[in-house]
This record gives C-alpha cells, sequence and structure tokens, in this order.
C-alpha cells in the first residue's frame, strides 16, 4: 500500500500573541510546528503500516526550505520518503494555486493509492487544499475523516457530521481529509530522529522539477488575492456589567454576539 | 507584480508593517524596507498615507466577467430539513443581491424536497433553482458537484454563497477547483466594494488571531463559505413571491464514488476540558454539589464541558478530573464562565489564557473580575438560569 | 590543560529536535504525575515504559545495541529537559544510562553487551549500580562486600546502600572485594540480575527529595553469580567504578541543571502573575536583581555541562570538566530553587506550587555520584597536577 500524506508546517497559532501597544501580531519566536491535523493524517497512516506492514509512507509539503525540520520531524514518526516542493514562485499562493502545485507533485511522484491530508491548517483555515487536489487529480474524497479501516482496496471511513457521523465506503485510489478525532499522534522516538537526519532523505523538487505551468501558481496564479489584514480590537479591560437581572443576561449575550465570541 | 518602497518619501511611520500579511516589512535606520518574504501582494499600497509605496501591476489579460450575474445561496438541507445557514445565507445574500441590483437564487438539491422553496422564498429569495433527484437525497461530494457546476457554467452566477458546515466544507472547495475560481472559507463578513461592484470577503485567519478581507477579482464565479451563525436571517414575509426553476438532473449512480452505508447520531462524547472550547466552571460560591446542577445546564446549552474551582472539589462536590488551576489542569477556552469563583491566583493560573472570562460572583470585589472580559456582580443562582434562558432563546433564533 | 578543541556553541539539528521531544514528553507526560509521584513515593513505572517506547533509555548507544544511536550531549539534554518538570524521573533515566548501562557498553564482552547491554538500552531492562556500602561512601574503596570465586561461580556477601534504582532494577552493576590483600586494586565489578539466588532487596530509604526514585538497600546473602558475569577483569573494578562515576557525573550535572532551570521558569512566570501594592512582582527591583543573579548562574552551568558532554562525545578527557559540571550545577540548583522558594514566599512553601519539591530535590545533587567535596577534591588534583 503507498499512501501519500500531505502535511504543512506552520507557525504555532496558539503560541501567538498580540503585542499590546500595537496591536500587531509578534510573529517573532513563534515556534513552527507540523500543523495538528496533518500529524493526524500522519498517524492514520502510521497505523496502517503498523498493521499492514508493507505500507510506503511519502510525505509532501510545499513550503519555504525550513519547512525540512517538519519533514525531518514526521521522518522521525516512522515515515519513509520526503520530499519538499520549494520555489520563490510558490510564494503567495492561495489554495487554489498550492493545490496545483501539490497536484503536479504527486503526479511525478506516480503511484499511490490513497492521499491522506488533514482538514485545515491553523494558520489558513481554509480546509479547501485535500479537496481541491482531490478534483484535481480527479479522485473521490471523503472530509472529516475520525476513522479507517482498509480491507483490500475497500476504504471504510465514519466521516463527521455536526451532530454525528456517516458510514462512507469509498475505492482506492481517494484522497481523505482527516481530523483530530481519528487518533493520537505519536512522538518522534530518539532513534527515529537520528535515523532521519542520517539514514533518511529529504528530496528537494523546484518548480521546474514538478513541469508546472508558472501561470497558475504563487501569486500571480492565485484567483484569490489579501487585500489587508487587520487584527480584531485588543482585549482591553474588563467590563462590568450594570445589574443582575433579565436585561443584564440579554447585554452579555449581545455583545458576545457581536465580538463573534458565540 | 512587484513592490517597491519609495524610501525618500517613506517615513518610517510603521503603518505599512501592520498590513503586511507575510512579515515582509522592517525598519532599517528609520525606513521601511522588504525583505526576502515579499510576494508581491500589494497589500501594502494603500495603507501608507505618503504614497511612498509603488506596486507594479503586471496586466494579464482578463476573462469577461460581465456575463456573470446573480447571487446564489446554497440551500443545505439534511433529511428533508433546510439548515438554518440557509436562511442565513438568504439573508445575508438578499443584501449583496440588492446592492449589486441583481437576482437572488436559492440553489436547493434533494430528494422530493419541493415542499421547501416556499420558505425559502420567504425568507428572501427571488428565485429557487431546484435539482429534485433520488441520487441527490444524501449529500455526496461527486453528485453535488457534478450538479452544481453544470448549473453555474450554464446560469453564470457572480457571487455563491455557502454554508461552512461540515457538508459545504467539502463541497464548496470542490466546486471551485471544478470551475477554476477563488474561494474564500469561513467568511464571518460579507460587503460589496462601492468601486468595483465586487465582494469583499472578511474572515478570520492564523488561527483567529487576525481577520482577512479577500477579493476575487478577476475569476468568477466569486465563492465563500460562511460561518454558520453569525448572518442573520430575514424576519420571514409569508407573502413574498418568487420563481420555482425546476432544473432537469443528469445523474447516475456511476457519477458517485462514494457509498453511504449508513447514518449515526450521537452526542458528542465527553470531551476534556483541555480540548473544551466552552468551559462552565463552578467554585465555592455554588453553596454545594447541587450547585453544580445550573453549572452543567449552562455548559450543556453551550455546548461545554464542566470545570471546577480546587475549593469546590476539596469540599467533595465534584470529582478532581473537573479541576482547573494551579494543581488541576490549565485550560485556554473559548470561553470560560467563573461561576461563584473567587479567582485566588492558584485559580486564575489555570485559566486566565481564555479568549473571554465570564464571571459571576455576589462579591464585587472578588479578584476574579480582574481578569474577566465580562463580570456580573450578583447572586449566581438567579444569574445562572437567566443565562440558561438566553443562550436557549439565542439558538432558537 | 592540553586539548585545544572547543565546543561548537549550536547543536545539531538532531539535538534540537530530541530537545523538543523531550521537552512535549515532559510537560505532557511526566509534569502530571511529579507532585504525585513524590507525595507516594511512587517510582513511575508507566513513564519508564513510556520512554522506552520512544527509545530514550538508551540515546548514547549505537542501534546495534538496542541504543538510539545518539551522544552524551543529546543524553544530557533528555536527562535536563525531564529535570526541570521532575528531579526523580531525570535521575531514575540518568542512574540507569549512565550507571547502569554504560558500564557494559565500555567494559562488557560482546556476549555481555548482546546479553543485558541491549535489554537496558532499549528499556525493556532498568539498570542501577552498587557501589555504596554503610561503610564506604565518599571512601568507596573500602569495601566490605566480598566475593570468592567457587568454580564456576562467585559468591558474593555483603550489602549496598542508598542504590538508587534499587528493587525497580533488573541488572545490577555491584562491585566486591576479590583480594582483600590489594585494597582497591582488589576489587571487581559484576553484573547481578535481580532473580539470582542469594540476591534480595532491603530497605527503601525515606527521603526528603526525589521521593519518587527507589533508593535501597542490597543484600547478598551467599548469592550465586556465574562467572560469565565478572564485568571487565578481576581486581580491575575500581576503575571501572571510577570512570563509570567519571561519566554519570555528566548524567547528574544535567539533572541539577533541569531543576535549576525548572525552579527559574516557575519563578519568573509566577513573578509576572503575582501582584502585591498593586504591582507583578516582577517591578521590585530586588527581585529583578535575585532573577539576574539566578539566570546568570544557570547559563554559566549549562556550558559546563554542555562542554563535559562535548567533550565526552569528542573522546577527550573530561573527568575535570564534568566534576566542574556538577559541583557548579548543583550547587546552582539549590541555590536557584531556594531562591525560587522566597520569591513565591508562603505559597512557595505549600505543595500547592512545585517549588517546593524542586529545592528538596536539587539537595541531593550535592551529595550522590561524589560529594561536592569530592568533586573538589578531583578538581584540585587536576589542576595542581
Amino acid at each position: 500500500m503507498k499512501i501519500i500524506v500531505c502535511i504543512k508546517q506552520v507557525p504555532d497559532t496558539n503560541e501567538v500573541k498580540l503585542d499590546p501597544k500595537t496591536g500587531t501580531l509578534i510573529r517573532d519566536g513563534v515556534p513552527s510546528i507540523i500543523n495538528h491535523d496533518d500529524m493526524n493524517a500522519l498517524e492514520g497512516a502510521l497505523e496502517l503500516k503498523d498493521r499492514y506492514k508493507d505500507v510506503e509512507i511519502t510525505l509532501l509539503t510545499m513550503g519555504p526550505p525550513q519547512a525540512d525540520v517538519a519533514l525531518r520531524e514526521a521522518l522521525a514518526m516512522g515515515a519513509d520518503r520526503a520530499i519538499l516542493v520549494s520555489d520563490r514562485a510558490f510564494a503567495g499562493a492561495d489554495t487554489w494555486a498550492t493545490s496545483n502545485t501539490l497536484t503536479a507533485a504527486i503526479k511525478k511522484i506516480g503511484s499511490f493509492d490513497m492521499i491522506f491530508c488533514g482538514r485545515q491548517a491553523i494558520d489558513g483555515d481554509t480546509a479547501q487544499v485535500g479537496p481541491q487536489v482531490a478534483e484535481k487529480l480527479d479522485l473521490p474524497q471523503v472530509t472529516y475523516v475520525q476513522k479507517i479501516e482498509v480491507t483490500g482496496d475497500k476504504v471504510t471511513v465514519q466521516r463527521a457530521l455536526e451532530d454525528g457521523y456517516e458510514v462512507i465506503e469509498v475505492k482506492m485510489p481517494c484522497v481523505l481529509t482527516t481530523i483530530k478525532e481519528l487518533n493520537t499522534p505519536r512522538y518522534a522516538s530518539v532513534k527515529g530522529i537520528f535515523e532521519a537526519y542520517r539514514e533518511k532523505t529529504v528530496e528537494n523538487w523546484t518548480a521546474k522539477d514538478i513541469e508546472i505551468d508558472p501561470e497558475i501558481i504563487g501569486l500571480n496564479g492565485s484567483p484569490t488575492n489579501v487585500r489587508k489584514t487587520f487584527t480584531p480590537e485588543p482585549k482591553g479591560k474588563g467590563t462590568m456589567l450594570p445589574g443582575c437581572d433579565k436585561d443584564t443576561v440579554c447585554d452579555l449575550f449581545g455583545r458576545l454576539k457581536e465580538k463573534y465570541i458565540i | 507584480m512587484s513592490v517597491k518602497i519609495l524610501s525618500d518619501k517613506c517615513l518610517g511611520c510603521k503603518l505599512c508593517m501592520k498590513s503586511c500579511p507575510f512579515n515582509a516589512i522592517e525598519i532599517k535606520d528609520g525606513k521601511a524596507v522588504l525583505n526576502d518574504n515579499c510576494t508581491g501582494c500589494g497589500a501594502c499600497e494603500t495603507s501608507c498615507k505618503f504614497k511612498a509605496i509603488e506596486v507594479e501591476k503586471v496586466e494579464k489579460p482578463v476573462k469577461d466577467l460581465s456575463a456573470y450575474k446573480g447571487v446564489w445561496v446554497f440551500a443545505e438541507q439534511r433529511n428533508g430539513k433546510l439548515m438554518g445557514t440557509a436562511f442565513e445565507l438568504l439573508g445575508e445574500g438578499r443584501k449583496l443581491a440588492d446592492k449589486l441590483g441583481v437576482e437572488l437564487s436559492a440553489l436547493l438539491l434533494g430528494s422530493n424536497v419541493a415542499g421547501l422553496t416556499d420558505e425559502l422564498i420567504h425568507h428572501g429569495a427571488d428565485r429557487v433553482i431546484l435539482a429534485d433527484h433520488p441520487e441527490l437525497k444524501l449529500y455526496t461530494t461527486d453528485g453535488y458537484t457534478k450538479v452544481i457546476t453544470e448549473l453555474v457554467n450554464s446560469k453564470k452566477p457572480e457571487i455563491i454563497l455557502i454554508g461552512a458546515t461540515n457538508i459545504g466544507r467539502d463541497l464548496g472547495p470542490r466546486i471551485a477547483a471544478r470551475l477554476d475560481t477563488g474561494l474564500t472559507a469561513d467568511c464571518t463578513k460579507l460587503e460589496i466594494d462601492d468601486e468595483q461592484k465586487i465582494l469583499l470577503q472578511t474572515r478570520p485567519a492564523f488561527g483567529g488571531n487576525i481577520m482577512a478581507t479577500i477579493i476575487t477579482p478577476k475569476h468568477r464565479p466569486q465563492m465563500s463559505t460562511v460561518r454558520p451563525g453569525v448572518m442573520k436571517k430575514m424576519v420571514p414575509d409569508s407573502n413574498r413571491k418568487g420563481i420555482v426553476e425546476k432544473v432537469e438532473v443528469k445523474l447516475e449512480k456511476k457519477d458517485i464514488r462514494t457509498i453511504v452505508k449508513e447514518v449515526v447520531k450521537s452526542a458528542k462524547q465527553a470531551v476534556n476540558l483541555i480540548d473544551a472550547d466552552i468551559i462552565v466552571s463552578g467554585g465555592r460560591g455554588l453553596g454545594g454539589p447541587d450547585g453544580f446542577k445550573l453549572v452543567e445546564e449552562l455548559a450543556k446549552e453551550l455546548g461545554g464541558v464542566v470545570g471546577s474551582s480546587r475549593a469546590a472539589v476539596d469540599s467533595g462536590w465534584i470529582s478532581q478530573d473537573h479541576q482547573v488551576g494551579q494543581t488541576g489542569k490549565t485550560v485556554r477556552p473559548k470561553i470560560y464562565v467563573a461561576c461563584g469563583i473567587s479567582g485566588a491566583i492558584q485559580h486564575l493560573a489555570g485559566m486566565q489564557g481564555s479568549d473571554c472570562i465570564i464571571a459571576v460572583n455576589k462579591n464585587p470585589d472578588a479578584p476574579i473580575f480582574d481578569v474577566a472580559d465580562y463580570g456580573i456582580v450578583g447572586d449566581l443562582h438567579k444569574v445562572i438560569p437567566m443565562m440558561v434562558e438566553e443562550v436557549k432563546k439565542v439558538k432558537e433564533a | 590543560m592540553k586539548e585545544e578543541a572547543f565546543m561548537n556553541f549550536s547543536l545539531t539539528k538532531e539535538q534540537e529536535m530530541v530537545r523538543k521531544l523531550l521537552k512535549e514528553f515532559s510537560e505532557k507526560v511526566v509534569k502530571p504525575l511529579a507532585a504525585e509521584i513524590d507525595a507516594t513515593e511512587r517510582f513511575p513505572r508507566e513513564t519508564v515504559e513510556k520512554m522506552a517506547r520512544f527509545d530514550m533509555m538508551g540515546i548514547p548507544f549505537p542501534k546495534k545495541y538496542g541504543g538510539a544511536g545518539g551522544d552524551n550531549l543529546t543524553y544530557a539534554i533528555a536527562v535536563e529537559e525531564l529535570s526541570k518538570v521532575c528531579g526523580t524521573t531525570g535521575v531514575i533515566l540518568s542512574a540507569h544510562t549512565s550507571l547502569g548501562a554504560q558500564p557494559i557498553y565500555q567494559y562488557g564482552t560482546e556476549e555481555q553487551k548482546m546479553k543485558y547491554l541491549v535489554p537496558l538500552a532499549k528499556g525493556e531492562k532498568v539498570g542501577a549500580f552498587g557501589l555504596t556500602e554503610p561503610n564506604a561512601g565518599t571512601d568507596s574503596s573500602a569495601q566490605q562486600t566480598v566475593a570468592v570465586l567457587d568454580g564456576d561461580n562467585y559468591i558474593l556477601n555483603g550489602s549496598k546502600v542508598f542504590i538508587t534504582n534499587g528493587g525497580e532494577a533488573d541488572i545490577y552493576i555491584v562491585f566486591a572485594m576479590t583480594d582483600k590483600s590489594k585494597g582497591n586494586k582488589g576489587i571487581s565489578a559484576f553484573i547481578v540480575e535481580k532473580d539470582f539466588i542469594g540476591f534480595s532487596i532491603g530497605k527503601k530509604e525515606e527521603k526528603l527529595g526525589i521521593r519518587g526514585s527507589s533508593t535501597t538497600e542490597l543484600i547478598f546473602e551467599n548469592c550465586i553469580v556465574p562467572k560469565e558475569n565478572l564485568l571487565g577483569q578481576e581486581n580491575k573494578g575500581f576503575g571501572i567504578a571510577m570512570q563509570t562515576l567519571d561519566g554519570g557525573r555528566i548524567g547528574i550535572a544535567a539533572q541539577a541543571l533541569g531543576i535549576a532551570e525548572g525552579a527559574l521558569d516557575e519563578a519568573v512566570k509566577y513573578m509576572k502573575e503575582r501582584k502585591q501594592f498593586g504591582m507583578p512582582l516582577s517591578s521590585f527591583q530586588g527581585l529583578q536583581w535575585m532573577i539576574a543573579d539566578m539566570a546568570t548562574r544557570v547559563e554559566a552551568a549549562r556550558f559546563l555541562v554542555y562542554n563535559a558532554a562535548d567533550k565526552k562525545d569528542k573522546k577527550l578527557t573530561f573527568s575535570t570538566e564534568a566534576a566542574m559540571a556538577k559541583l557548579f550545577a548543583a550547587e546552582t540548583a539549590m541555590d536557584v530553587t531556594t531562591k525560587a522558594v522566597q520569591i513565591f514566599g508562603g505559597y512557595g512553601y505549600t505543595r500547592d506550587y512545585p517549588v517546593e519539591r524542586m529545592m528538596r530535590d536539587a539537595k541531593i545533587t550535592e551529595i550522590y555520584e561524589g560529594t561536592s567535596q569530592v568533586q573538589k577534591m578531583v578538581i584540585a588534583a587536576k589542576v595542581l597536577k
């Protein structure tokens, strides 16, 4: 069984803080991590490897050169092969352009049975790349996967809904996007870390290597553009709400709604 | 596009730094300079009040977009019942359509769902495009994508809105990829730009730490998935009239590559404190174990988890695994409601990183109010039930 | 000193990644248990099993012996990170790796390595080191445990005291007199398995700190040890003991460093949160200066510890560096943890906060594996040569 796992190195947005004076994000010193949902995707593949033994896991990342660290960590967890598709031409890509790049890389990888992606990255928060890659490869997709079972070339998954789940059957090759309920990702092992750096390699591919049309990648190839970014109003001092009756409670929830807190 | 900073005009005011989504601007010797992170996106241009930023645009041949007219809303239905997002999107879509002076259509897919069209029209749709077919009874990516993209290609709407539900976020990107157009996810605000008449799509990014406004200038349709529960639906007007257009659906079993074997409804499993988005916590002010019944009710209505201060645990009112604080768990939920908790430093250590802290305590000097975003001084035995009622009202709306 | 090789002041990517792994492991797996195992004096067996799963129990040993294929600096970093949240877990790993497994790696035959080092490095078995006796502490050569060769076996009689991992370990490196007439040139080292006839565990000590660490007596009553289990050559055991302790010093120095860092981190966090006189404690210069002193000493200790480990990895002499590292790091741990409790004030004296435990844990680092006084003897001897 050959599984391609797409992972993304992201800043740990849980650790990002706002500078209280300027209202801007403090990005310095924010650690980079493998996106959480992608860890679940990788763990899903590793569990299949533990079970069926003859499973080859290929990691694929589109990112800057420092994404090498993320791929090494994933190799240390037990993946077999790692490919970093990196090129200045990819910078500023929206999800459409990103999925074009990943699709071209996957085509170059060649044969595979399944592609696992994390549902959503914690920096872009779109959850779009997985399905868009599936579309461009003309493969069936199942998103929000919280359980995976494989029998031959048939894959049976649980797909989460807001109030329950569906049991869905799909044939390989297919694309699955995974959520955190799928599993608890393992730690890398110390031995795995040394092997990842000393015995395994990260292949570096450029735009030329994946033979991709420069018109459909990067910022120039993106149908969506960022017009502006701004930080939500910083948390000021707390507000004591007057009284303690129905109006007070109404007031509270009104404010919560306004700020999209509920 | 390439960006240049005119250093003789630059005053080093740093406004451009704040607007850069890629952290590509630094101040060196009092002037703004671009570093390697610059992607040429040009978001900084409008932020400079001193015209010190020049963005050179490469003109590409543009598709003729004028043929695309109309706002479409995906009216999601499950088991023959319309989802709340359908009405929210119609409410928002109505505003956009009115601003553009175009028609608002609801896109309804399903099997034997013709009975839902009136509701959609009463909530603001001018037209309901109805695709009724047995293979559309349950949502499938292949089935819905095929039908919708064929309709889009023939009817050419300029805007499509889809609710960012588990289904919408599966469907939206697939359609956008097939149509080679831009999709913006989980929007919390939609507006029409006065000059260019394009859709301004605002949404949270970076884990919710920043907001970004996105545009799809050169591709159609402009697609957005919209966060449920944010947009306002219209008050339904049963006198509203509209057109129901039933379209022909060409769909066969073999077009759909996934099989839904079973649909299972289950209550959410007990979420642990560390992962919870919402925590309602009780302390000594509850007065006894019965106080936790109120806490549990509010937690249930909000879809959250019950927490506790150490005092309540030590008094035996609730088990230790609910304890939040220095000797309990450290949590960072989106909402933390502290009921009858004084706010001793050991407790604060466990929860002060929460995004929004709401405190209810009858002591106006309780230290919890120093960290709370919203504080209510009052008897929690009266206030919490009122909060439960209010949440129920908000959910029904 | 003749060696010119200076430390490269950056860690390799592998070492950084191992640190990241150990940091997360310590926060998520080790820290939640730290207070409980201290209060109940419980050996955290489940943590040891998890550490084994992630190849943490044999970091500096080659893969062919079941190790992770790493080096001593990486191992020191692992002990450091564990000790930041739990001094007990740090010493369990340190005693197991440096004292239990390392002598077999350095002095064992190939058969002994395959039989004993492999399961130790994999963490399938836990190791310990039995040198100290009731009358042989700092004067470790005053061994009274004897070993007499009888046919195919050595028969051991005597007792050991204050043995870390005692009772929990499966494999013990035990020292005994094989030739009383030769003094410390008549001591031999043996590999003793917990199930050998005549070997039993005696009293478990109740201690001031590292209370989750199992510290026990070892009792040998006509204990039968097959002669294949002689480690190294007969009567050459004292050298093995001293060499082993040299390396063990790096582990303990790393433990002390970790304890100091953990206390410093807690103090910094508390100073930002706690308000008195309407201001956070971090506004008060007196306390700022305390933190400055603490942070500087910790930084200095870190360089000494890493330097010693690095020298060992480069196969240079490292004995003096290790002694300096242990001496300084232990004193730093005691100083920093005591100051940390002071900064916390009354709350620091209670079990609500971890600093009182860190202070109790720190004390032993000035005592075991060579007291600070012994370290000074080692350093002075080298410097005054």
